[in-house]
């Protein structure tokens, strides 16, 4: 817990508190208490039975896979999972929600008391984590009518039932995030975690990762906490990150006026960059729970919660200790391909080819993390595959390719989806090593170069390099380097 | 076949009929749906009558005699109103469900249809079986057929009229705070319900979660056991429901002797109707005439289990009935302009007075900064209830009791004073409660009208209960005869029709 992202008031300096509440959606292959498939994208309400739509007399049925889903997640967050643990009624009325109540966990929830350990800004932080439980989402409304799918002006709302029902996991962590910079960094590499887990596809677009974050400041370097607001029903990174450099300093003006923040839930607005407070009517909930009598408590046998434990995969942590190791790499570069479990894994792929692992590991966080990031591809997706790649830091690694060149042929391969080697043979990048051809061109500039040979000549050796330069020029920058300087000295020298 | 006569008719000798070739399972149903035509204009007994299913599928039962045989084959049943049917109207007896046609079928029920019963209809109720006369039903007010002034109890009124009156063989109830046994012992019947988790709930329609269970509502203790053993085990869709340790084996038990039964001090002290104690004392009487013994014991707790009946059912109650809210089935208030009005005016329109009360208790003993010493509270009252019995089964096998205070009332007589209709449950709701087996059976007539007695067991006793009332049954030799008189009509005729009882040897 450090590296606060200081607000410079006129009074002083604050610092910001963060806590972030996420919601995962999980991938079984059935809803959290009934039979019905768990899909995106099918037609509206064909995954319906009586018990998520609430009909009369229908009762719920736990999800063991759910059960162990949920369980996983919580020991990757280093969390005690409760040997007993109750579900209760969260009760509101919408349409979203068939039954009127939210089957949740309230005081005896799945898990207590972990940590969950990120990087930001090349520190390593550490955020505990509060609690994991289990609920179930609520339906999809859809508002026809209006303005863009919004409530507001639409004429009629319908409701599809398909999502109503999955289950759902919700970690809460304590107000241990001290800067947007490390709210964001802490979602993205714990969505990277629930992915590795096997849990969830964290679709974005899908909204499987929603997050609810709490936000306050205090007078920087001090350990109490403001008053805070909410942020609702978050997906988007950029929005959060957005949101929270629009509501950070306003928090903090309005204190230095002197004036009291509102506990209060707001709702950030992407076309004004803002946040506004939701009617506080909206928000006068007493969500009155008490223990669902239709479920009798969850007794988590400890040889099972063992058994799953034993079946998590390679963690972060582990993870990142190991590359460094076993790669010799230094321990930013294994924080970055460590930190996700797919980069690592493609950058294992690579290095399993029999590639140097350090010209490996520059290209894997150079231009191919470069290339996910612009075309918004997750690690293992696109053309370029770890075949490909280790091609292409073969070809380097063997001088083919001068690094220059790689960098095009690499362009290419996205262009073109094609393999280095043939790419390098139809645009003719190759490396030039081959002497004959390059003493012709050395002749050519040590007869084109008169003034700068006879500095060389007259006791200047450092003028070698523009000469190699223009041997470089004047093949496209594909003469071996090594091999110009040798030729260069052999005439100049000779 | 001679004409049969539902009044006395019991399952057992129903399907011996049958079994003989005496009666068809058609002509077994005919006799029914003819005592409906005769007698329903005056009792009021079912909110659908399914006359033509039943007779065709009882013709069906007969073709296929050979598929179809089994225990319960071509027996005709009631079915209470809050358990689901498909493509049967179910409606709780309330507005709100509107004309709600259920797309599946209550497990119990299913087990039943499996096992090739006939459904004469759905019986009335008080709605979402919140009540004890059966008066709080949004369609008909059912009357007792022992006087027609008077009601049957409740909730499962409809029920248990129906089988008194012959409009049924058999019935299914359910039971939250006695709403089986109460109505069963003011109409003369036999009524038991089940330890907690017996008999799955999947297809009960909630009124309270931890306290509802699903039972029978016979003729007989044979009867009951018969019915119960084809309704219960674990169900994959209720995870309340439970195996039990034992199967509910079918009574032949005539002696008492070596039981040991409790009569707790605490259900005889408070407003027990001198005509009803006189038929309990002589019941217990009974018990030592057949080798038992009995004992006064206490249940130390049991003043504080309808306040905490009071707190817990209707705090369940309010996030059960929370569904009931227009957007998916049932009834819709027309013409609101917006979300909140469409829902304040169905819930407004649907729910009568006696269910909105308890959304209300219910609602406010959840809130914040009122839980802990509401539902908190009813909840360690619970934990001292069941406590109390643990305690008295380490004495006795068995606590008897009167199962009501006091015979049928006056329809209407109870309406305006709902604390009082709440002290109709005072004997019965501990059981609830507790999770605990009970049966009612009658043991007499009192002012000509049948007074229940109660026998409560230990979680998963249904067999020692039922033994033990088969043997008072035919020690007490009680002539199921309902009169179908009127007393608010004219003058009241003298008692008649029971088996009178010596008070000798009686508790005091």
């Amino acid at each position: 817990m450090s590296a606060a992202a200081i607000l410079q008031g006129k009074s002083g300096a604050w610092e910001p508190v963060i806590g972030l509440e996420v919601h995962v959606e999980l991938d079984t292959a059935t809803k959290m208490f009934c039979g019905c498939a768990v899909t995106k994208g099918d037609a509206p309400n064909m995954h319906t039975c009586p018990v998520c739509l609430a009909h009369p007399g229908a009762l719920p049925v736990v999800n063991r896979r759910a059960v162990e889903y949920a369980t996983r997640i919580a020991l990757a967050l280093n969390c005690t999972v409760r040997p007993r643990n109750v579900f209760h009624r969260k009760n509101y009325f919408y349409p979203d929600l068939p039954k009127a109540y939210q089957i949740s966990q309230f005081d005896e929830p799945l898990a207590l008391d972990g940590w969950f350990e990120y990087w930001s800004g090349g520190e390593k932080l550490r955020c505990r984590v509060n609690r994991v439980h289990m609920e179930e989402d609520a339906a999809k409304l859809v508002h026809a009518g209006g303005e863009a799918g919004r409530i507001a002006g639409s004429e009629y709302s319908v409701v599809d039932f398909n999502r109503g029902g999955t289950p759902l996991i919700e970690i809460v962590s304590e107000p241990d995030i001290l800067s947007p910079a490390a709210a964001r960094d802490f979602l993205q590499q714990l969505r990277d975690l629930v992915i590795e887990l096997g849990v969830s596809e964290c679709t974005m677009e899908e909204g499987q990762v929603r997050w609810d974050a709490n936000i306050s400041v205090r007078p920087a370097g001090s350990a109490g906490l403001g008053t805070r607001t909410e942020l609702k029903n978050m997906n988007s990174f950029r929005y959060l990150q957005q949101a929270l450099e629009s509501e950070l300093p306003r928090q903090v003006d309005v204190l230095e006026a002197g004036g009291m923040i509102d506990q209060e839930t707001l709702h950030f607005d992407p076309t004004t960059g803002t946040t506004t407070p939701l009617r506080s009517k909206e928000e006068a909930h007493d969500y009155r729970y008490f223990p669902e009598p239709d479920l009798v408590p969850l007794v988590m046998d400890p040889a099972w919660v063992e058994e799953v434990r034993a079946g998590l995969p390679e963690l972060p942590g582990a993870r990142i200790a190991r590359l460094s190791e076993q790669y010799g790499l230094s321990r930013a570069d294994a924080v970055v391909l460590g930190g996700a479990g797919v980069l690592a894994r493609f950058y294992e792929e690579v290095v399993a080819r029999g590639v140097d692992a350090k010209l490996a590991a520059n290209w894997t966080m150079g231009e191919y993390l470069a290339h996910l990031n612009a075309a918004g591809l997750e690690p293992g997706h696109g053309h370029v595959t770890a075949e490909r790649l280790a091609a292409l830091v073969r070809l380097v690694a063997e001088g083919t390719v001068s690094t220059s060149a790689a960098k095009d042929v690499f362009a290419k391969m996205i262009a073109e989806r094609a393999e280095p080697a043939a790419i390098v043979e139809t645009h003719g990048l190759g490396q030039i090593s081959d002497g004959a051809k390059l003493e012709a061109v050395v002749a050519d500039v040590v007869a084109g170069n008169p003034a700068q040979v006879e500095q060389y000549r007259g006791g200047k050796p450092q003028v070698i390099g523009f000469l190699v330069g223009q041997v470089m020029t004047a093949t496209g920058g594909r003469a071996n380097p090594k091999l110009v300087n040798e030729l260069l000295r052999k005439t100049l020298d000779g | 076949m001679g004409a049969l006569d539902t009044l006395r008719l019991t399952a057992r000798e129903a399907k011996k009929l049958l079994v003989d070739g005496e009666v068809s399972a058609a002509e077994l149903t005919k006799a029914y749906l003819d005592q409906i035509a005769a007698v329903e204009d005056r009792v009021h007994a079912y909110i659908l009558v399914t006359a033509d299913n039943a007779a065709k599928y009882s013709t069906k039962v007969d073709r296929e005699m050979q598929a179809m045989r089994g225990p319960l084959a071509g027996l005709p049943i009631a079915i209470k109103d809050n358990m689901v049917t498909e493509g049967v109207t179910t409606t709780c007896a309330s507005r709100i469900l509107g004309n709600y046609m259920p797309v599946y079928t209550a497990t119990a029920v299913r087990q039943l249809w499996d096992d090739h019963v006939v459904m004469l209809g759905k019986t009335n109720l008080d709605e979402f079986a919140m009540g004890s006369s059966t008066e709080n039903s949004s369609v008909q007010t059912t009357r007792n057929p022992w006087d027609l002034a008077t009601v049957p109890g409740g909730s499962s009124g409809g029920s248990a009229a129906a089988v008194a009156a012959g409009e049924a063989l058999w019935a299914l109830g359910s039971d939250t705070g006695g709403s089986i046994r109460q109505p069963a012992a003011l109409c003369g019947i036999v009524g038991m319900k089940p330890t907690y988790g017996l008999v799955s709930r999947y297809g009960l329609i909630a009124f309270a979660s931890s306290l509802d269970q699903i039972g029978p509502l016979t003729r007989s203790v044979y009867d009951c056991a018969l019915l119960l053993r084809h309704i219960g085990g674990k169900d994959p869709r209720d995870t309340t429901s439970v195996e039990s340790p034992e199967a509910v084996e079918l009574p032949s038990a005539e002696r008492l002797d070596g039981l040991r039964v409790g009569i707790p001090r605490e259900y005889l002290a408070a407003g027990i109707e001198p005509g009803v104690r006189a038929r309990f004392d002589a019941t217990i009487a009974r018990v030592e005439e057949l080798g038992g013994t009995w004992v006064e014991v206490s249940l130390p707790h049991t003043e504080y289990a309808l306040s905490a009946y009071y707190i817990i059912a209707p705090a369940e109650a309010s996030a059960n009935l929370a569904r009931f809210d227009g957007v998916r089935y049932g009834h819709r208030a027309a013409d609101a302009d917006d979300l909140i009005t469409m829902y304040e005016r169905t819930r407004g329109e649907g729910f009568g007075a006696e269910v909105k009360r308890r959304i209300m208790i219910g609602t406010y003993a959840l809130s914040a900064g009122y839980y802990d010493a509401y539902y908190g509270r009813a909840q360690r009252v619970r934990t001292l209830v069941r406590r109390d019995f643990d305690t008295v089964f380490e004495q006795v096998d068995l606590v008897a009791s009167p199962t009501s205070p006091t015979v049928a009332f006056g329809v209407g007589s109870r309406t305006d004073d709902p604390l009082a209709m709440y002290m109709s449950d005072i004997c019965t709701l501990p059981v609830n409660l507790a999770g605990l087996p009970a049966i009612s059976i009658p043991c007499g007539l009192s002012g000509g009208l049948p007074v229940g007695f109660q026998l409560i067991g230990p979680a998963f006793s249904e067999n020692r209960i039922l033994d033990a009332a088969h043997a008072l049954e035919a020690a007490i030799g009680f002539e199921p005869a309902p009169a179908f008189r009127d007393s608010s009509a004219g003058p009241e005729p003298g008692e008649g029709g029971s088996a009178t009882v010596a008070a000798a040897g009686a508790p005091s």
